[in-house]
């Protein structure tokens, strides 16, 4: 490891959950961004449990925007900084929760990537706005019961599947698109690395369980993390200049688990039948077998 | 007309966070058995809260901070950390 990587550039004593995914994912990012970085963040849990006033988190310097436009005062200090002759050797990162990315901020998002602005964007996905409560999103999976999609006798929780944001964005035809998760954190940090050496718009999606939303318990964030990706209901891959027919997937489970083995450790799918766990996964080998992925056991 | 804009809330004491002490927040303690352990700082990489410090043969915790989630003795390969009961 280097020096830069022993580096703590989102320090304790942040307010998230025990057990908070994003924290384990905001540490690990920084740790490759290092100290020459510039962060933009919009509203959501991690602003608000790490940039409670007077108090901050951050060791680099960030400007908390409004939802709708991370991306837009990204691009505003990217521009900023090439005007100033000073972009060199400095990272430009917009942060945004899924709630921020898959809704609120894509307009933004897709300007920014659009424009060819040398910026890296992060979702952090939790699959809800976690900080308002837990209601649903365009990034909630078919069958999570959340506050606005509650399970009951007459709805079987969130009725639409996951919008897939990284293939959208990789279409905008941008250099560099991944998908990660914090259960692999080699893998997570490469793609980083990546990303933040690409010229030009790069796009990360972060996989991050939420303990309070996803209902498990908060030692169990970093396991479904992983069996996400065993199970193949998230799977990691690259997209290099937008080319969506060629995704390159990075981590292949030998062997495929099935989705309940994942579904049954959180209360968010605690209410879904037999019937309801063959749906879906006949959806997930439907989508494993086009990613060229392993059988399942 | 002019209109004067005022500059929005300015914190330039970045990582001034680890004022607030979250160690309270624990339930339960992880205790580590450094005989067993074998410094391959999983525990160290997955901590959302950086409350494990890397020693030369194994680890040390911060327990200004650790707020006893559990991820690290739960990752550990070779089970040297147990959560034990907070006294207090
Ligand atoms: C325009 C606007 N609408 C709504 C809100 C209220 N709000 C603050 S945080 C948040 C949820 C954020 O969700 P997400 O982006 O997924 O991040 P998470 O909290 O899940 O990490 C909402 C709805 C707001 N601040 N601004
Ligand atoms: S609600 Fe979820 S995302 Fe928000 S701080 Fe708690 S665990 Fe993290
Ligand atoms: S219990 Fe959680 S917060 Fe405490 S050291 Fe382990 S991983 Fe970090
Ligand atoms: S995960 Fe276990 S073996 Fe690895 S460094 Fe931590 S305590 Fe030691
Ligand atoms: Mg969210």
């Amino acid at each position: 490891m280097t020096e830069k990587e022993e580096l703590e550039l989102f320090a304790s004593g942040h307010r998230a959950c025990a057990g908070c995914g994003e924290g384990t994912a905001v540490r690990q990012i920084l740790k490759v961004a290092g100290p020459n970085t510039i962060a933009t963040i919009c509203t959501g849990c991690l602003e608000v449990v790490s940039t409670g006033y007077p108090e901050t988190a951050w060791e680099i310097p960030l400007i908390h925007a409004a939802f709708e436009n991370s991306a837009a005062v990204a691009a505003g200090v990217e521009v900023a900084l090439k005007e100033l002759g000073r972009k060199e050797g400095v990272n430009v990162i917009a942060f945004g929760g899924d709630g921020g990315t898959f809704d609120i901020g894509f307009q933004a998002l897709s300007g920014m990537l659009e424009r060819g602005h040398d910026i890296t964007y992060i979702c952090i996905d939790n699959e809800a706005y976690m900080n308002t409560g837990i209601q649903r999103c365009s990034s909630t999976p078919y069958g999570a019961s959340t506050t606005t999609s509650p399970t009951g006798k007459y709805s079987i929780g969130e009725s639409r599947p996951k919008k897939p944001i990284a293939a959208i964005c990789a279409a905008h035809g941008i250099p560099y698109t991944a998908t990660a998760n914090i259960a692999y954190i080699n893998d997570l940090k490469k793609k980083v690395k990546k990303a933040l050496e690409t010229e030009g718009p790069a796009f990360l999606h972060v996989f991050a369980p939420c303990p309070t939303g996803w209902r498990h318990g908060s030692d169990d964030t970093i396991e479904i993390a992983r069996l996400a990706v065993e199970t193949g209901v998230f799977v990691l891959y690259e997209i290099i200049d937008g080319d969506i027919c060629n995704l390159n997937v990075t981590v292949k489970p030998k062997k495929r688990k099935p989705v309940e083995d994942y579904l049954k450790r959180q209360r968010r799918f605690g209410h879904l039948t037999k019937e309801d766990i063959a749906k879906i996964q006949q959806e997930v080998d439907e989508k494993c077998d086009r990613y060229g992925l392993p059988k399942r056991e | 007309m002019t209109v004067k804009i005022t500059l929005g809330a300015i914190n330039k004491e970045h990582g001034s966070s680890r004022k607030y002490k979250t160690g309270g927040w624990r339930t339960v303690c992880p205790v580590v058995d450094l005989e067993k352990c074998i410094s391959c700082y999983r525990c160290y990489d997955y901590c959302p809260d950086a409350a494990i410090k890397k020693i030369e043969n194994g680890i040390e915790y911060d327990l200004d901070y650790c707020k006893g989630c559990g991820i690290c003795s739960k990752e550990c390969p070779v089970k040297a950390i147990v959560m034990v009961k907070e006294e207090k």
